[in-house]
């Protein structure tokens, strides 16, 4: 039993980790937005096996709050806003997919080289699971780098905060993590609004399609 | 006479294959026809189309050489023989020291190698276009395949199909490296067979075809024959997932008819579902560019190396 636990636990981390890199590698804002809400579900199923192996009942409510928060209202507001706002459907990446999904591969390495070493002591399913915690963070932060689109940045911010809550909920004896994420959370809803309005405005102002059908002459 | 029973039961998994590849392709147009809220056609229509095609006159083209008539039969003997090569209903067949992951890639890749040779050989525009193609897809999907092999074998101990298929069936672990790895060799079948986000199998008439360009010179029986033998192809992919990662229900060589009769329905069972999700698959997704084909098997290519990683990594825990 103990280690069948470890095994899925290993499972969900690493299919966290995975659709990390799908969100890199996709390149349409609808899909990037259900690719987070993925990625947010995965992260729920994490989280709570890690409630279950560790009798931690405050860990479930981090895995509501990542499901109702995460893979709910954010992805839903954020379809909402891009059809709203008529952003243009296509994500501009800086140096290719392939470039950015190999300095994303050689990033997971570098967590799990640096992770491994580092937590020699701690028992083997913390260890494990602060590794792709690192590799998410990084990737999130990889995803920000790489991304002009204010929404991918976005989203790739809140992958990141995904792996945090991953490496909280890995480590044993973090009574506040629920505190924690419930104020990044509040935060995170902020800055997207935020960022948004404002980036949005300045940026897309030219992308907006009543403006192509003024240049065509059909409208004045 | 143990002897003749293990030589019957080789060659009843060959016939196998043979009979029941063109029933897969079949089956999954049956089930697109159907999600498309069409009727089909009827399951056995591939067989009736390799038939007509045997019965018809074959037309060459004024400048093939023997190497554009001769392609068929390798095209469909290497295909053939790797498709007979992986365990289907049972484990440990006579001839499964020959079913090594290295050596299916090696002649899947002989296959390939023929099969662009002869899409450049009459000198169409077309079969250049695919031949071109094919072989920048097969630059990324073989790394990607073998890739997958060392993930199985190091975790298996082993590169026989036999040996992997029993390992994982005795002992079953959840492992990340292994997802990716199932994860991985499902984009390279589906890049590999031409199926739809890639490639799309049931239509001549696209720009980014590739695997219709290179064959669209050639009738009659050589059709048929590499008709034949890219049903098999697609076959070959679906058992080595299913005898893979999915070993239940795979018979000992030294099992009873009884037992290998029940590796039988199993191994029907595993292809209708395949064939059912490949299906399903293939009508929620629409075609990619070309040019976006490679980043498609790129991904595959990573996730092969990131599950390498990790093997060596929870080997170390």
């Amino acid at each position: 039993m103990q280690h069948l636990s470890l095994d899925i636990a290993q499972v969900l981390a690493g299919g966290l980790v995975l659709v990390s890199f799908m969100l890199l590698y996709q390149d349409r804002l609808s899909g990037l937005i259900n690719t987070f809400a993925l990625h947010a579900v995965v992260l729920t199923l994490s989280v709570a096996w890690q409630a279950y192996v560790q009798n931690a009942p405050h860990l479930y409510l981090t895995a509501a709050i990542a499901l109702i928060f995460k893979a709910a209202i954010i992805p839903f507001s954020l379809h909402a806003i891009v059809k709203r706002l008529r952003i243009h459907r296509t994500v501009e990446v800086v140096g290719g997919i392939g470039l950015t999904m190999f300095v994303g591969m050689f990033l997971m390495g570098l967590s799990l080289v640096v992770m491994l070493p580092a937590t020699a002591a701690a028992d083997p399913l913390a260890r494990e699971d602060l590794a792709f915690a690192l590799a998410i963070v990084l990737l999130g932060l990889l995803m920000m780098v790489t991304r002009r689109n204010a929404v991918s940045q976005i989203i790739g911010f809140m992958s990141l905060e995904n792996g945090l809550i991953l490496a909280a909920a890995g480590a044993n004896g973090m009574p506040l993590v629920v505190e924690i994420s419930v104020a990044l959370s509040v935060l995170v809803a902020f800055i997207v609004i935020g960022i948004f309005l404002f980036r949005i405005r300045e940026r897309f102002d030219t992308v907006d399609l009543f403006e192509l059908d003024r240049v065509r002459g059909e409208r004045q | 006479m143990t002897f003749l029973f293990d030589l019957f039961a080789q060659g009843a998994q060959m016939a196998l294959v043979l009979a029941l590849s063109p029933l897969l392709i079949g089956f999954t147009r049956k089930v697109k026809a159907r999600l498309l809220r069409r009727r089909g056609p009827p399951l056995l229509q591939p067989w009736y189309d390799l038939l007509r095609l045997l019965k018809k006159e074959v037309v060459l083209a004024e400048d093939a050489s023997w190497l554009y008539r001769a392609a068929p039969y390798v095209i469909f003997a290497t295909t053939w023989v790797a498709a007979a090569l992986v365990p289907t209903f049972a484990t440990g067949l006579m001839f499964s020291w020959t079913a090594d992951l290295i050596a299916l890639a090696a002649l899947l890749g002989a296959g390939r190698f023929f099969l662009a040779l002869a899409g450049m050989d009459v000198g169409t525009s077309f079969g250049g276009i695919g031949s071109s193609r094919e072989t920048m897809f097969g630059s990324l999907a073989e790394p990607a395949t073998i890739m997958i092999a060392f993930i199985v074998s190091l975790i298996a101990g082993s590169t026989q199909l036999s040996e992997v298929a029993a390992y994982m069936a005795s002992d079953f672990e959840l492992r990340v490296s292994v997802l990716f790895a199932l994860i991985g060799l499902i984009i390279v079948a589906i890049a590999e067979n031409g199926r739809i986000p890639v490639d799309n199998p049931a239509t001549h008439l696209e720009l980014t075809m590739v695997h219709e360009a290179m064959i669209l010179e050639y009738s009659g029986r050589h059709l048929a024959v590499i008709e034949l033998a890219a049903a098999m192809k697609l076959l070959l992919y679906v058992s080595l997932i299913a005898c893979v990662f999915f070993p239940f229900g795979l018979a000992r060589h030294d099992a009873s008819l009884e037992a290998m009769g029940y590796g039988v329905v199993f191994y029907v069972v595993k292809l209708f579902v395949a064939g059912f999700l490949l299906a399903l698959f293939e009508t929620s997704t629409a075609k990619m560019r070309v040019f976006r084909v490679p980043d498609f098997l790129g991904a595959a290519l990573m996730l092969g190396l990131l599950g390498t990683l990790l093997v060596f990594v929870t080997r170390s825990l």
